[in-house]
């Protein structure tokens, strides 16, 4: 029963233990090293970005909470009006819901197409994967808002370019999250359908997708909540909905803050209504996945 | 020394251990053995203060464990080690950090962050390896050893934190017939040379029957047995795991001279 203590090392435990004394020490040198190096660099950095600011960081740092703090008082002595402004408001609400609803559809079908497009194994040109992939790159590389400050330079302003440029950001998302998807799909049912001499698109249809359908739309519906702050912001840009309504509100400064305030409300209450929504609803899509 | 009374575990309402009295008054090795479902894993979880017990009590040399929370009763975790069917090493570190990882009661969140471990509990550590016959895998990861390997580094993880009670959950379930030897030899080692009792949850008879000075047997979450290897018959044993007749100890053995007895197993049953 004693055998087990005795099994021979080939090395004296002296050895190993000091081996391993060195390993320790290199590995704790090597880490204070990364460790200084990051300080320094933070540091550094605060530095020649603090002094390149117009202001001062920390001359502007006690002002921060000076606008909402104007905002919210403002707000509060009006509180009546609230309600009828958030009213007021509603459609340009609706039309900023729209623009996320749209092109996260399209957006969708496109990443749909450019992933089977781009996944080995699926795609039907396999010699132009590359070229499928890197259009998805390029299109989810380009911010919404250049795209968009783009086409309105020449559609002009409005929901569409807005709708055009959020629909393309999400192609190339959701393409690259749906072809990574695709590539753990098990492929013994195209091969079955192959042998039945279906077409490619048959074979997509009825062999991947249902695979594949909850984690799509899964997918789906997080890039939906991040398409209504995008379609937001677009606002901004003159993009039409909630957002150009309160670019408008704050640019008036002092006197319509009260209406800013109403937007911020209809804006986070939304997101956070279609956030606990759509959560949900994910959750239950990848639970109830093997039943 | 370990005094369990009462205690009692529900799980809505379905009850895993039901009114469990043990009494350890010396250092010993205790196999307890059951079915599957007969609460044997909840008990050492109560025990390890891993789950908590719906009621009844543990008291250890007069400190009641059951009641204690935060800080004290982390430390009663590091004075009963708990060591697992599946090994639950971190994979990715290497098999002394793994080892170390014994002492992280006594060290500081920031000091084990960095991997700041004394040298002479590194050398404690690779002593501890030593003594289970493996300091010459220590700078390798854990996940490259294999099963037996591992499981002994969880006993050197166990020993390193120098505790009072050893609890073994299943601890040779996954192992073949050659590592479980191994391993259930060093647990018995660690008995009679260090003095510390040994509590494990084995699923084979013969293993309890060889390596355990008392045999505790549960059914259904109620303790049915408690005595000496001798006195564990085989119709106690049928008692135990609810069988019929035609139930052999061979049956369940993972004993490699099992090979040579059915013969005269079959001759009776």
């Amino acid at each position: 029963m004693a055998d087990f203590s005795l099994s021979g090392a080939p090395h004296s435990v002296d050895d190993i233990q000091s081996s391993y004394m060195a390993q320790v020490q290199r590995r704790r040198l090597y880490g204070g090293l990364t460790l200084l190096i990051f300080v320094v660099l933070m540091v550094s950095g605060f530095n020649v970005a603090d002094a390149r600011n117009a202001g001062g960081f920390w001359d502007g740092l006690r002002r921060i909470f000076d606008y909402p703090a104007d905002v919210l008082s403002e707000a509060w002595e009006k509180r009546a009006d609230l309600p009828g402004l958030m009213a007021k408001y509603f459609p340009a609400l609706v039309e900023t819901l729209n623009i996320a609803a749209v092109s996260t559809l399209i957006g969708a079908l496109g990443g749909l197409i450019l992933s089977l497009l781009g996944t080995r194994g699926l795609a039907k040109w396999p010699r132009l994967i590359p070229v499928f992939r890197r259009t998805s790159d390029i299109m989810r590389a380009v911010p919404e808002i250049v795209i968009a400050l783009m086409l309105i330079f020449v559609l002009g302003g409005g929901p569409v370019p807005a709708m055009i440029a959020i629909a393309i950001h999400t192609a190339g998302a959701l393409g690259k999250m749906f072809s990574e998807v695709a590539e753990n799909a098990d492929l013994k049912p195209l091969e079955g359908l192959a042998s039945t001499g279906a077409t490619w698109a048959q074979r997509m249809w009825l062999g991947i997708l249902p695979q594949v359908a909850p984690n799509y739309l899964s997918y789906a519906l997080l890039r939906f909540e991040i398409n209504i702050r995008a379609s937001a912001i677009l606002g901004f840009v003159g993009a039409g909905g909630l957002g150009y309504e309160l670019r408008n509100a704050m640019a008036w400064g002092p006197g319509r803050f009260d209406e800013a305030a109403a937007i911020f409300i209809l804006l986070f209450g939304t997101i956070v209504f279609f956030d606990q929504l759509s959560s949900r609803y994910r959750n239950r899509l990848t639970e109830g996945q093997g039943q | 020394m370990l005094t369990i009374d009462a205690l009692t575990k529900r799980f809505g309402d379905k009850t895993a251990v039901d009114a469990a009295n043990i009494l350890v008054d010396k250092p010993a090795m205790i196999g307890i053995i059951g079915r599957s479902g007969a609460g044997k894993s909840t008990l050492l979880r109560m025990l390890n203060c891993l789950s908590e017990a719906s009621s009844g009590t543990i008291t250890f040399d007069g400190e009641e464990i059951t009641g204690l929370r935060g800080a004290a009763r982390r430390n009663w975790q590091s004075r009963c080690a708990m060591i697992f069917q599946q090994f639950n090493l971190v994979p990715r570190m290497d098999v002394v950090s793994n080892v170390l990882h014994g002492t992280l009661n006594r060290r500081s969140t920031f000091a084990t962050m960095f991997n700041l471990y004394p040298q002479s509990d590194i050398h404690t550590a690779i002593e501890i390896l030593d003594r289970l016959g493996i300091a010459e895998q220590a700078p390798k990861r854990a996940e490259a050893l294999s099963g037996g390997q591992q499981q002994r580094v969880a006993i050197a993880r166990a020993l390193m934190q120098d505790p009072k009670i050893i609890l073994a959950d299943e601890p040779i379930a996954s192992l073949d017939p050659m590592n479980a030897q191994v391993v259930m030899q060093s647990l018995r080692a660690i008995h009679e040379e260090d003095g510390r009792t040994v509590i494990a949850n084995l699923h084979t008879l013969d293993t309890a029957r060889r390596y355990c000075d008392r045999v505790i047997g549960m059914r259904d979450g109620r303790i049915v047995f408690d005595g000496t290897p001798t006195q564990l018959t085989t119709g106690v044993a049928r008692d135990i795991y609810g069988a019929g007749a035609d139930f052999s100890e061979a049956a369940t053995s993972t004993e490699i001279e099992t090979l040579d007895r059915p013969k005269r197993e079959k001759a009776y049953a």
